[in-house]
């Protein structure tokens, strides 16, 4: 039991860290991303803008989160 | 056959992997003073043995087995998982609100844990430094694999800037780092805590994040009905959608750093953090007087 917990809590550590909200958020993008990709409605370079900018915008979000709890602990 | 791609490829793997090589010899280092010297080192080459075997499996299979546009959205999702850590991590301590990663109070960690461990002895070896040891060097190796083949499988995959034999250039820049880490630390005898680690992440995590956000997005070509990657606005020769989101990361940083040290808890540790490096500063200075 001990090995199966740390084996998940190892690869949780290094793929989301401390950052769960950037992970999760990259996931939906790519979702996202796939189903446009699938449904074929954007020209394709709409489409890389698109996402590139909501990955950006998912780690903009993390930060202000993250700027709004700090605010709120101090 | 040392193009500007292959010596650019060398520079960023060699960068990328001091600062993992440094973290891991911190580890290594407090228990081979702390514990035993034979310990360290062979949990130290059973990783390093651990990380070839798993590069030569995912390298292999990677490039051999998987279409252009599937490669891309793999290297791509892994530079950005990776990218994006970083990126956040070096925007909070740049800004304050996370202490910046220091290689002493890492090693006075770890000598601490090590003493207060108790003593078991498997295969002849003290069993607490041995686990450490390996522990450390492959969770800090396995970034380094992963930092390898995405940017070696890029060079060598790449219309722009094309490097063949991609994956070897890349992977000597992290051979590089090794040695002259491992010399480094072997001459100081101590933790390498003059390397500017915290500016060389927030480097790295720029760069990582730019190419996982390009490399994704192509990538997602695949679920598209051609399955063929897709493409951003100006491509081209010049790689200026590269450079378009790399400046993209770049002010959203700034930015980020900027907003963040404006609240008061990032206020105070400026402040907290600038006094200790006024204190630390004046030490040397303070030292003769005293004694005069």
């Amino acid at each position: 039991m001990g090995f199966i917990t740390g084996f998940f809590r190892f690869w949780y550590d290094f793929i989301i860290g401390d950052a769960w909200d950037i992970a999760a958020g990259i996931v939906v993008v790519l979702v996202v991303g796939a189903l446009l990709a699938q449904a074929d409605v954007l020209v394709e370079q709409q489409l890389t803008l698109l996402i590139g900018a909501g990955i950006v915008l998912v780690v903009a979000s993390s930060l202000y989160f993250e700027a709004q709890r700090r605010g709120r602990s101090a | 056959m040392f193009t500007p791609a292959a010596i650019a490829l060398i520079g960023t793997t060699f960068v990328a992997s001091a600062v993992e090589v440094v973290e891991a010899f911190t580890i290594v280092l407090a228990m081979g003073v702390t514990r035993s010297w034979r310990a360290a080192i062979v949990g130290a080459i059973a990783a390093f043995a651990a990380l070839v075997v798993i590069t030569a499996i995912i390298g292999v299979s990677l490039k051999d087995l998987v279409s252009e546009s599937v490669l891309q959205l793999i290297i791509g999702t892994l530079l950005l998982i990776f990218g994006l850590q970083w990126l956040r991590k070096a925007i909070l301590r740049s800004s304050g609100l996370k202490a910046l990663h220091d290689e002493d109070e890492t090693f006075r960690e770890e000598q601490a844990a090590a003493r207060a461990a108790g003593r078991e002895t498997r295969m002849g070896l003290d069993w607490f430094a041995f686990v450490v040891s390996f522990k450390g060097v492959f969770l800090e190796g396995l970034e380094v694999v992963f930092i390898v083949i995405t940017f070696g499988l890029a060079a060598m995959n790449s219309d722009t800037a094309r490097v063949e034999n991609g994956m070897w250039f890349a992977a000597a820049g992290a051979v590089i780092a090794a040695v002259v880490v491992l010399l480094a630390g072997a001459i100081a005898h101590k933790p390498l805590s003059a390397v500017p680690e915290n500016a060389m992440k927030f480097a790295v995590g720029l760069l990582l994040s730019t190419f996982g956000t390009y490399w994704t997005a192509e990538g997602l070509g695949y679920f598209s009905p051609k399955q063929n990657s897709l493409h951003w606005y100006g491509a081209g020769d010049i790689p200026w959608p590269i450079l378009g989101i790399f400046l993209a990361w770049l002010l959203l940083s700034r930015i980020a750093v900027s907003g963040l040290r404006q609240l008061p808890a990032a206020r105070r540790a400026v402040v907290a953090r600038d006094a200790a490096a006024t204190a630390a500063d004046l030490k040397p200075l303070a030292t003769p007087a005293t004694a005069g």
